[in-house]
Order: structure tokens, then C-alpha cells, then sequence
């Protein structure tokens, strides 16, 4: 299968420019300014085949957005090489931006103050797309997004939930084979996401969309993605699949225990004594969590052990989430 | 093309969302007319004619002038400032047109809405209040409107010229406003140029200016012979191709070291 995206040591550098202090620096600022090379993106090689749904990921600032807006010809990158959909970006700019659809979710693409169906319009005949074309893809997408009744409003009178499902129906006008996502479902409420998560699934499958989506809303990726590119200081740290970072990363299992009768951390301790188990209590609620190693075998004997001395109320098993997992990896680096 | 007659048309249904605008419009333009009206009749006092020009080709001059500044007359600098400024440039950047051919044409759409429905009137009802003179020539309607339509693309392509400087300056509001004041004066929309002195005249020659307002003012009045005519319409011309070329050259240059503000 043909690969939708090839990066090959793509870098960006920007110029950060720095003030000097006080009224003489402002002086000296205006004849010449301190600057530092800032590498946004630094050497980064990635593929992604057409067909695939791959997650960005990284901290505010790790690069995300900068890859992004290289890839969708934007910006022209330092050095490096980027081949998306067989052409290069940043060279014949109008032929290979109509075979993609960017969706920023800071910035709307619509027009503010003009009805939807006319911007849509507009971006029928700036696609080229002919009327059958329109007619049977769209319909299709309407009705999946519900915004049939959303049409004949200005933009201005949507929420942004509203908003945000016009800004994908508009991005899939011309029906492209490769999707950008740049944070699409930001301040969203959970019944438009899970709407936009099905409808995104529903194109990769009928047309073999290959879709890249930044997000800092995991259970997004953990929705949509198998593989994730996990970006850091403008440097990737982890691409693979989604479920082999939880299995290198995870840290074991949270089993938290609420008991019918007074119970200290002591008498647990002393239950448990014969396995690898570290307590915690929680005063206010007075919910009691053992941390175990991901083990079935050294579970189901602690949860045995504990409840055939104690009367027990409520057990909850807790797998780490990718977010905590994510968060660990962002707190300390990947060594 | 398809795409950029579409625009031109969604330009129009975005003037018609923003209906104050268009009101307070007429109204401006009205007082303006009448003001350099009454001016121009204090200066004129007795006299028959100043510069070759009477007192009836004057006023006629400056409600032309002021008509066909509502049609060449755009906010293309500031809305690319804007959207410089905003980061907005990105989402026309991943759209497969000319964005600053997508500009021209928004700023086509906002000078054809404004001829119909605010020029084409205006000049109706300021004929009734101030003694303006036509031409009953067909070839100075013709040689008024390709006059026109040229100072439209001289115009717009100095807005594009300074809206491209926000690439390299983050912030040009003070540019843009000094543009403003100096195509108002040196355009000869606010004094006719051979009313200036005639060492600046022959500075302005080699300006692209006076072909935004002067030519087709000059031309309307008849103030120009057909000759003249002819051949400051080929001035504008020339100023419209010359005038491609910087702008090639600082977009090229823009889009390099463009950085898309705000993530």
C-alpha cells in the first residue's frame, strides 16, 4: 500500500528574538536584536500509509502544530523532506492542497458572516466539485453531522459545537483522501465528540480516508487511533501502536476497596503481608487503594485475601489510563 | 475562474449582512461632497475659471471623484493585516487558489456592490442639489469606465503591496493609515493635480497616483482632450503591470519566512 505521508529529518527553525532590559537596551534594540535559533521541529522521520488514522501527540509547544502546518504546505520547513500524497507541499501549493482537508480547531474556515450553505458553495466551485459529486457525498455527510437545519445560518449564530461539525463537513467537501485534524474537538461537549469520533470513523472506512489528528484529549486517540506519534522538544519519542505504550508504560493495577467495618492500613498490611503491595488511604472517603503489579494471578489472591478477612462493600479495579501514562511520559522524559 | 466570480458574489451577500455600513456610507460621502463643494464655490468667488477648470467642472470633479472612490476604494490592507495578525492567513493558505487573487477579487465584489447600489444613486441624487455637468459623449463614458476600472487595479494592487508588508512588520496600522492619506492627496481626489505646484506635478508624474482618481475625474469632466485621454489610460496601464512585479517578488518573499502567529 502506497504511503499517504513521508517525512524524512524535517526541521523548522525559528528566530526568537529577545528584548534587552531597560531604557539603553530598547535603544540598542532598535539597531540590532539578540536572537536565538529555536529548533520547533528538529530531525523527524516518520511514514503514514493511506488508510491509517494516527494520533499526534505532545505537550503544549512540543511541535505539533508546526508539523502540521508543514505538512499541509504552510510552511516551508529548514531542511528535510516531506511527501504527502506524492507531492511535495510546498511546491505546486494549488494541485496538492486539493487533495487534502485541514480542520483547525482554533480557527474557523468559514465565512463569519454569511450563511453556511453559501460558504459551502464557494468552497464547492474553489474544489471544483461537480454538482452529482456535491449531491451524493454531501447529503451523506449532512445527515451524518446533523446540520441540515444549521444551513441557512450565519456562522456567527452557531455554538461551537455547531460550528465545529460545519468546519468538518466543510473540510470534506471535495471528499480528500487525507484528513489534518489539528485539535478538532476543543471545548467540545461529549455528544458532539462522540458524534464527530463515529462520523470519522465511519469516512476511514467507506472511503479509506487516512486521517492524522493532533489532540490533547486522549480518549480520542484511545477512540480512533491505533498508532500514536508521541512528539517532545520537537523530537519524536514514541511511535507504535497505542496499546504496546500502555503495556511498556502502564504501572500496574489500582484496586480500590471500601469496607462495611472500621478497617486501619495496618490490619490491611498485615492481610496482605505475603505479596507486593503497597496501601493507600484515602481519609475522606475512606477508600483504600492497593497498588499491585499488572498480574492477574497476584490480583485475584489479594482481592481473595482481603475479602476472606474483611467484610467488603465496594471494589473497583483500575487500569492506569493512557492519560496517566501520558502524563508520566511527559513529567519525566522517556529514558 | 469559476471560483473567483463565486467570491465576488459572496463579497456581495457579506455587504448586504453588514447593512449600518452601507447607510453611514451614503451619508459620509454626501457630506463630503457637499463640504469640498462649498469650499471649492468660496475659492472660485467671482472668477469664471482656475487652471483651465469653471466652477461647474469643479464641483462635478469632486462628486465624480468622490463616486469613483466608492467603487476603488477597498479594505484589503486591513483585512490582511488581520488576518496576518490573527494567524487566519493559514486557512487560505491550505486552499487551492491565488489568495492574493482571492483578495482582488473580494475587493471587485465590494467596488461593484458599492457602484450600484451607493455610486449610481449617490451621483442621481447629488445632481438634483449641485449643479454637476455630463457628458453627452459616448467616447468619454467609454474612455470613464476602462479609466476606472484601471484606477480599481492600481488601487488594490498598492493595498495588496501594503497588506504584504505585515509579514515582514507584525504591525503596519500606522502604514496603512499613512497610505491612505497619501492616495487621497496625491490621487487628486482631495485637489486636482494641476492644481499643484508644477515641480510636484512633474514628481507625481512618475507616480502611480494620479491614476488611481485625477485620470478618471479629468476624464469625466472633459477636462482631458481625447488625446490626453488616451494616453493617461495608457499610463494607468503601464503602472498596473508595473505594479505586478513588486508584489510577485515581496509575496514570494513573505510566504518563505511567513510564521503563522498564535499555534
Amino acid at each position: 500500500m502506497k504511503d499517504a505521508i513521508t517525512v524524512r529529518n524535517l526541521k523548522k527553525e525559528f528566530k526568537a528574538y529577545s528584548s534587552r532590559s531597560g531604557l539603553k537596551g530598547a535603544f540598542r534594540d532598535l539597531l540590532t536584536r539578540n536572537y536565538k535559533i529555536v529548533p520547533a521541529v528538529n530531525n523527524i522521520s516518520f511514514q503514514v500509509k493511506q488508510g491509517e488514522m494516527v494520533g499526534y501527540i505532545g505537550e503544549n509547544g512540543a511541535g505539533k502544530s508546526t508539523t502540521i502546518k508543514m505538512l499541509t504546505g504552510i510552511l516551508t520547513p529548514t531542511s528535510g523532506e516531506v511527501i504527502v500524497n506524492g507531492m511535495n507541499p510546498h511546491k505546486d501549493r494549488e494541485k496538492f492542497v486539493s487533495t487534502i482537508g485541514v480542520v483547525f480547531g482554533q480557527r474557523s474556515q468559514l465565512w463569519w458572516d454569511i450563511a453556511v450553505q453559501e460558504s459551502f458553495r464557494l468552497l464547492k466551485k474553489v474544489y471544483k466539485v461537480s454538482d452529482e459529486q456535491y449531491d451524493s457525498h454531501m447529503a451523506h455527510v449532512i445527515r451524518t453531522l446533523d446540520i441540515e437545519p444549521l444551513l441557512d445560518k450565519p456562522v456567527r449564530k452557531l455554538s461551537l459545537g455547531q460550528r465545529m461539525r460545519c468546519e468538518l463537513a466543510a473540510a470534506l467537501i471535495h471528499n480528500p483522501p487525507l484528513l489534518f485534524l489539528d485539535e478538532p474537538t476543543i471545548g467540545l461537549d461529549v455528544l458532539v465528540k462522540l458524534k464527530i469520533r463515529e462520523f470519522l470513523k465511519e469516512i476511514n472506512e467507506k472511503y479509506n480516508t487516512t486521517i492524522l489528528l493532533t489532540t490533547h484529549d486522549l480518549s480520542d486517540i484511545e477512540a480512533l487511533c491505533e498508532r500514536v506519534v508521541m512528539l517532545d522538544e520537537g523530537k519524536i519519542i514514541y511511535d507504535g501502536a497505542l496499546k504496546s505504550l500502555k503495556e511498556k508504560w502502564g504501572e500496574g493495577k489500582e484496586i480500590e476497596f471500601k469496607f462495611l467495618e472500621e478497617v486501619t492500613l495496618n490490619d490491611l498490611n498485615r492481610i496482605t503481608a505475603s505479596s507486593e503491595v503497597k496501601w493507600e488511604k484515602d481519609e475522606k472517603e475512606a477508600i483504600f487503594t492497593a497498588f499491585a503489579e499488572d498480574n492477574d494471578e497476584l490480583i485475584s489472591l489479594l482481592i481473595a485475601k482481603v475479602v476472606a478477612d474483611l467484610k467488603v462493600k465496594d471494589i473497583n479495579i483500575k487500569e492506569t489510563s493512557t492519560e496517566e501514562i501520558i502524563r508520566n511520559i511527559y513529567d519525566r522524559g522517556i529514558s | 475562474m469559476d471560483k473567483y466570480i463565486e467570491m465576488i458574489r459572496i463579497r456581495f451577500l457579506m455587504m448586504l449582512a453588514y447593512r449600518t455600513n452601507y447607510y453611514t456610507g451614503i451619508l459620509i460621502y454626501s457630506i463630503n461632497i457637499g463640504a469640498y463643494y462649498f469650499l471649492w464655490s468660496a475659492i472660485y468667488g467671482e472668477k469664471d475659471a482656475i487652471e483651465g477648470m469653471s466652477v461647474i467642472q469643479m464641483s462635478t470633479y469632486v462628486a465624480v471623484a468622490w463616486m469613483a472612490r466608492a467603487f476603488y476604494f477597498n479594505n484589503i490592507d486591513r483585512e490582511m493585516a488581520a488576518e496576518i495578525k490573527e494567524g487566519k492567513v493559514a486557512v487560505e493558505l491550505i486552499r487551492p487558489y491565488n489568495y492574493l487573487g482571492m483578495k482582488t477579487m473580494q475587493g471587485l465584489g465590494e467596488g461593484i456592490f458599492r457602484l450600484f447600489f451607493f455610486s449610481v444613486p449617490g451621483m442621481f441624487i447629488v445632481s438634483f442639489i449641485f449643479p454637476l455637468q455630463f457628458s453627452a459623449d459616448w467616447t468619454t463614458w467609454i474612455f470613464f469606465a476602462i479609466s476606472i476600472v484601471l484606477s480599481f487595479f492600481i488601487n488594490t494592487q498598492i493595498n495588496l503591496l501594503t497588506g504584504i508588508t505585515t509579514f515582514f512588520l507584525f504591525n503596519n496600522t500606522g502604514l496603512i493609515r499613512a497610505k491612505r492619506v497619501v492616495i487621497d492627496l496625491f490621487s487628486g481626489l482631495l485637489i486636482p493635480i494641476s492644481f499643484f505646484p508644477v515641480w510636484a506635478q512633474d514628481v507625481l508624474k512618475f507616480l502611480p497616483f494620479q491614476g488611481i482618481s485625477y485620470v478618471p475625474s479629468m476624464i469625466f469632466t472633459k477636462s482631458f482632450s481625447d488625446n490626453e485621454a488616451i494616453q493617461a489610460i495608457i499610463m494607468q496601464g503601464i503602472w498596473v503591470l508595473l505594479l505586478i512585479i513588486p508584489i510577485q517578488v515581496l509575496w514570494v518573499i513573505a510566504k518563505k519566512q511567513l510564521i503563522i502567529q498564535g499555534g
